[in-house]
């Protein structure tokens, strides 16, 4: 019990960010198209690859000097969430491009 | 790894302000995201903030002993950075967009590794004393990575749904085994060499878990499986944001796992399931049966005749289905829409929102062939005019238009909405056999009066019909 108290003590500021950040991402999305939940999710995807920062604190702390573990998993892992957030938003972007172009087309045809 | 709460220094400060802008340009470029003029603004907002916050993070962090990044760090960071970059951009450039739902399936698992992967890393750090974070940064990462690797292979046509009636049984004493593991490695004097061993245990087994959770799941609950795999691993990178006191983590990994299970929740509701349904029960799996048989038989017609009754229809609605996306059909739809449009006909697209392999994936693909969103109709809208409309095509659709959603208690698709294929005054169907659909259950559509058949691959049969049409 005390240990579960301490921790939301510990918590207090980030516990409030986790609850308005979930009622905003509810909102936000909520009345969102079907025409738009593939780029929506894909552009979400790119957003949760923010696990980079993390990466760049590990990799940029670690140990250069031998072959540590930080060294090589920070490696990768800076790998991985790069390819997430780069590739992420430019495929959203893809996707995006081609609503874009259609409609100026539209509205050149009406 | 609690900073030291006092130290204030004005690169720290920066730091944190970096890290609120960032998180404002996520909720802006979200919020634009989900519409359409301003979608692609939005992505690009979400965009500059990721890129200000790994800037700042380079620059300015320092480790709670108050060393910055050193500078051959630094660089080390930004040559993998370079290098992910490059191959994340050209893969996303060179797929093609009926492949899209694999590579968002991709991209989600590797922002599952990463958080996997780092949070296992802080567990040996010894500034790092939020151990309940950091072991669910461990397992939810893993889940979300070995997951959506599952779901790619799916997608791609490389690994087969997979189900057994034990299944479920595994997969609860698995997910009870993860629990019950977690909470072990939480107390006192674990942390020890003992909690070394358990904690690659812990990472192992979620890896696992991951694979098994989404083998059975196939299908038409594809869409669902993929929305909540994106979930998880927002929840994932804002678990690590804990671990380093990251807001900006926190906030945009919380979002996403905000935004991904509303998602996921609308997709249910367009299936008139639960969740709990669609990871547990397997589609129809030991459920009996209780279909009449279907009397009546499939009437075929040539392709002149369905060029006859296009041409004189009114109001036509396309119902497209994955069958158009796997025949990559989408250009040819679009050439015999403008020949008809020509001709004065009035179409438009009825979109059900599981249409596909993931959510919206209809939308994308007629979107690529230049198909104007604004004939987009969704499934709510189309359906109180379908029994004004002339002549619905329905290409590559089949759960979707079944009619025993409607009428057949004893039906697994029971209460799912459909679109009302069945009120139009015809029925094109345009099918590459006389197979049943991903749910494997007969569809009456099919053995309608009003219904004719036109078998073949999607795209071959479109583009005769354009050519029928044109010598009309």
């Amino acid at each position: 019990m005390e240990k579960i108290l301490e921790f939301l003590f510990m918590y207090r500021h980030e516990i409030f960010i986790v609850i308005l950040a979930g009622f905003l991402g509810i909102e936000v999305i909520a009345h969102v198209p079907s025409v738009l939940h593939t780029p929506l999710m894909s552009g979400a995807n790119a957003v949760s690859g923010v696990i980079i920062i993390g990466g760049i604190i590990l990799l940029g702390h670690a140990d250069m000097s031998r072959f540590s573990a930080e060294l090589i998993i920070g490696i990768i892992a800076v790998f991985f969430a790069t390819l997430n957030v780069a590739g992420g938003f430019v495929v959203t972007d893809r996707m995006l491009e081609m609503f874009r172009k259609k409609k100026n087309r539209h509205i050149k045809n009406s | 790894m609690k900073m030291i709460q006092s130290g204030f220094s004005i690169s720290a400060s920066i730091l944190d302000l970096s890290y609120l802008i960032a998180a404002i340009f996520f909720v802006i470029g979200l919020k634009m995201l989900s519409r359409p003029e301003s979608a692609r603004a939005g992505n690009l907002w979400a965009a500059a903030g990721m890129g200000l916050a790994m800037l700042t993070t380079l620059v300015l962090h320092k480790d709670p002993h108050g060393n910055p990044i050193p500078l051959q760090n630094a660089m080390l960071v930004l040559s993998v950075i370079a290098t992910g970059t490059v191959i994340g951009w050209i893969m996303a450039r060179k797929i093609q967009m009926t492949a899209m739902p694999q590579m968002v399936s991709f991209y989600n698992a590797t922002g599952g590794a990463a958080s996997g992967l780092v949070a296992l890393m802080e567990y040996w750090n010894p500034d790092n004393s939020s151990i309940l974070v950091t072991l669910l940064g461990i397992s939810v990462g893993n889940i979300a990575f070995s997951g959506s690797i599952v779901a790619y292979g799916k997608l791609d046509g490389k690994i087969r749904d997979w189900t057994s009636p034990v299944m479920k049984y595994i997969n609860l004493f698995m997910l009870v085994l993860t629990v019950v593991l977690t909470v072990i490695l939480m107390l006192p004097g674990i942390d020890g060499p003992t909690g070394k061993v358990l904690v690659f245990v812990l990472f192992f087994l979620s890896l696992v878990y991951g694979v098994l959770f989404v083998m059975p799941i196939g299908g038409a609950d594809m869409p669902v499986v993929i929305s909540l795999l994106n979930s998880l691993t927002g929840v994932a990178a804002a678990m690590a944001g804990f671990i380093y006191n990251n807001q900006a983590m926190i906030l945009g990994g919380i979002l996403v796992g905000a935004a991904g299970t509303i998602l996921t929740i609308l997709m249910c509701r367009a299936m008139n399931r639960s969740l709990l349904n669609v990871i547990v029960g397997a589609f129809g799996a030991g459920q009996t049966s209780t279909q009449e048989g279907i009397t009546g038989v499939m009437r075929e017609i040539s392709l002149s005749e369905a060029a006859m009754i296009l041409n004189y229809s009114q109001k036509v609605v396309i119902i497209p289905g994955y069958g158009m996306a796997a025949a990559q059909a989408q250009y040819a739809c679009n050439e015999l829409d403008k020949l008809l449009t020509e001709q004065g006909v009035d179409i438009r697209y009825a979109i059900h929102p599981v249409a596909g392999r993931m959510p919206g994936h209809m939308n994308v693909l007629l979107a690529e062939a230049h198909v104007p969103y604004e004939k987009l109709v969704e499934m709510d809208q189309i359906n109180p005019d379908m029994a004004n409309v002339d002549t619905a095509v329905v290409i590559g659709a089949n759960d979707v238009v079944n009619p025993a959603a409607l009428n057949e208690p004893g039906s697994p698709i029971f209460g799912m909405p459909i679109i009302h294929a069945h009120e139009a005054k015809n029925i094109i169907v345009i099918k590459r056999g006389m197979g049943k659909g991903y749910a494997a259950i007969e569809n009456h559509l099919f053995y309608n009066d009003k219904t004719r058949m036109l078998f073949g691959n999607a795209k071959e049969v479109l583009q005769k019909l354009v050519g029928e049409i044109k010598s009309i």
